[in-house]
């Protein structure tokens, strides 16, 4: 596919790289036990000395946002790596107040996967680089001729998932980052809302001539932009700036650059002169993490069916056409759901339409099964089903409950909030 | 190893400290001092030594993901020069976050 056949005789590809920054909703922040449920909350009444970056504080990593992101990472065919380090990436800003920000560099937690994605004809492979575990920085908010701080979200886990420099089209990168967010909140590690900045798009957009091996020597960030909509216009008027500017021989250099909805188009926010020098150096304070396979094993068990396996499934046995599957996909419906319908209602499967079928399903759907009693009444079975989780559970293996969590999902046809079915199994295993 | 004024600037810049033209010349010689020491130890025959970054010799440290204590907001600012409404005060950096 090449851009700028018209205006040109020189054709021009693009050259696409994704980062994906998603907030994990554990119940506390990543380095210290102050609640990561900030959204809404009086400023800084969710601080301690860790996460304000007071002088002696240490820092003590949160077990279930380091499995969170290895989830991530094993949904998107990522390597484990054995060994993981963090470390300091070291920058003078506000909103970050140890005056650097514990990430990964050279060790992440998980290395070199891919994800399927559909571009304008074909489905490609996008190679994934990383997806690594870091905080949060606190917010700012500009106020005047100052500028105020809440350190509430100073802390939070996020997990950073980058891409290769893969992708070819805008609508490559519409359905990747949709399927990230269904991953997201299939996993049921974030809310993935991008309004509220649970998650997080960057681009970096260049352009090279056609069939051109080597990569451009510059690129161009674009950061800050909430919403897919304004994501795919952003690289859509990024592309075009580009090749216009090549065209007349201008020189293209590295900066970030944001997106005008208004007057829709890119603005310039930082050149290169002003570029980073982060310094990252391991952290100190963390000694490493050596993966266990048994425990990678467990985690990957305990995983959901992923929703594009999902769809495949669906296409395949059940032979519904694909935008169908992605409407089943997109709400969870399982095949049981789809035949329990067609069997009450003596429905006359040649007559009806399959997007017909999953609108009544949903109408008919309570949505998440809220009723106390039956999710208990799920768990104690879940329990009595997996009598090694549960053993495993109460001789102190925090990772069994994930089986159990599982098995009530699955028992609920996915209608269960994770969250509760947890709480429910701790109270019950206590 | 010389350390130039230009190497001292730059990191007197990413450390966000103001630095003097004086002070240039008197920190390039003493970091350039430094340096020759880094470069003293540097000859230690390291080539059979694991690298390490953390001398505790612990490993996989983690905590349960449950609620701590928090600081009451007034603790959390009792060491703010300039604070507002709750809120942290500094001079105004428009980069959008
Ligand atoms: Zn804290």
């Amino acid at each position: 596919m090449a851009y700028g056949e018209t205006q040109a005789m020189t054709k021009y590809e693009p050259v696409i790289g994704l980062e994906v920054h998603v907030e994990l909703n554990t119940k506390s922040k990543m380095f210290c036990r102050c609640s990561a449920d900030y959204f809404g909350k009086e400023p800084n009444t969710h601080t301690c000395p860790v996460c304000l970056g007071l002088p002696g504080a240490l820092p003590y990593t949160n077990q279930q946002a380091i499995d969170d992101c290895i989830k991530i990472g094993l949904a998107l065919n990522c390597k484990i790596s054995e060994k993981s380090l963090f470390e300091r990436k070291n920058y003078f800003y506000p909103d970050l107040p140890k005056g650097y920000q514990i990430s990964q560099y050279r060790w992440p937690l998980t290395v070199n996967g891919w994800i399927e994605v559909e571009g304008r004809e074909e489905i490609r492979r996008i190679r994934i680089n990383r997806a690594h575990q870091e905080e949060d920085t606190g917010k700012l908010t500009h106020h005047g001729g100052s500028t105020l701080i809440d350190f509430n979200r100073s802390g939070v886990p996020l997990v950073e998932i980058v891409t290769e420099p893969d992708f070819e089209s805008v609508e490559e990168i519409r359905d990747y980052s949709k399927k990230l967010q269904q991953l997201f909140r299939y996993l049921g590690v974030s809310n993935a809302d991008m309004e509220r900045g649970d998650m997080r798009l960057e681009a970096n957009v260049s352009v090279k001539r056609e069939g051109e091996s080597e990569l451009p020597k510059y690129r161009v960030e674009l950061k800050n932009i909430n919403s897919f909509r304004f994501m795919v216009a952003a690289v859509d008027y990024e592309i075009k700036r580009q090749i216009e500017a090549l065209e007349i021989g201008e020189r293209l250099s590295q900066e970030t650059r944001g997106w005008d909805e208004d007057k829709k188009c890119t603005y310039l926010q930082r050149s290169k002169e002003e570029a980073h020098d982060y310094r990252y150096f391991p952290e100190p304070d963390l000694p490493p993490f050596f993966l266990d396979p048994k425990k990678i094993k467990e985690i990957k068990n305990s995983l959901p069916e992923l929703p594009w396996n999902r769809a495949k499934r669906y296409q395949t046995k059940l032979g519904i056409k694909k935008n169908d599957a992605q409407h089943g996909r997109k709400h969870k419906i399982i095949p049981q759901e789809i035949a329990n319908y067609l069997i009450n209602k003596k429905s006359d499967i040649n007559t009806l339409l399959p997007t017909q079928i999953i609108e009544e399903i949903l109408d008919k759907r309570v949505g998440v099964i809220e009723n106390e009693e039956e999710l208990e009444k799920m768990a104690k079975e879940a329990m009595t089903e997996n009598p090694t989780a549960v053993d495993d559970f109460v001789k102190g293996k925090q990772q069994a409950i994930q089986v159990l969590i599982g098995a009530v999902m699955r028992r609920t046809q996915g209608k269960a909030d994770a969250k509760r079915a947890r709480e429910i199994l701790e109270k019950l295993l206590k | 190893m010389k350390l130039t004024k230009d190497q001292v600037k730059h990191v007197a810049k990413l450390a966000n400290l103001p630095v003097t033209e004086e002070e240039e010349e008197k920190y390039s010689e003493q970091l350039s001092k430094i340096l020759d020491y880094i470069d003293q130890l540097n000859q230690v025959d390291t080539s059979d030594v694991e690298p390490t970054f953390n001398v505790s010799g612990q490993t996989n440290v983690q905590s349960e993901d449950k609620l701590g204590v928090c600081l009451p907001q007034d603790d959390a600012l009792s060491n703010a020069p300039k604070k507002e409404n709750g809120f942290f005060v500094t001079k105004g950096v428009f980069d959008n976050e």
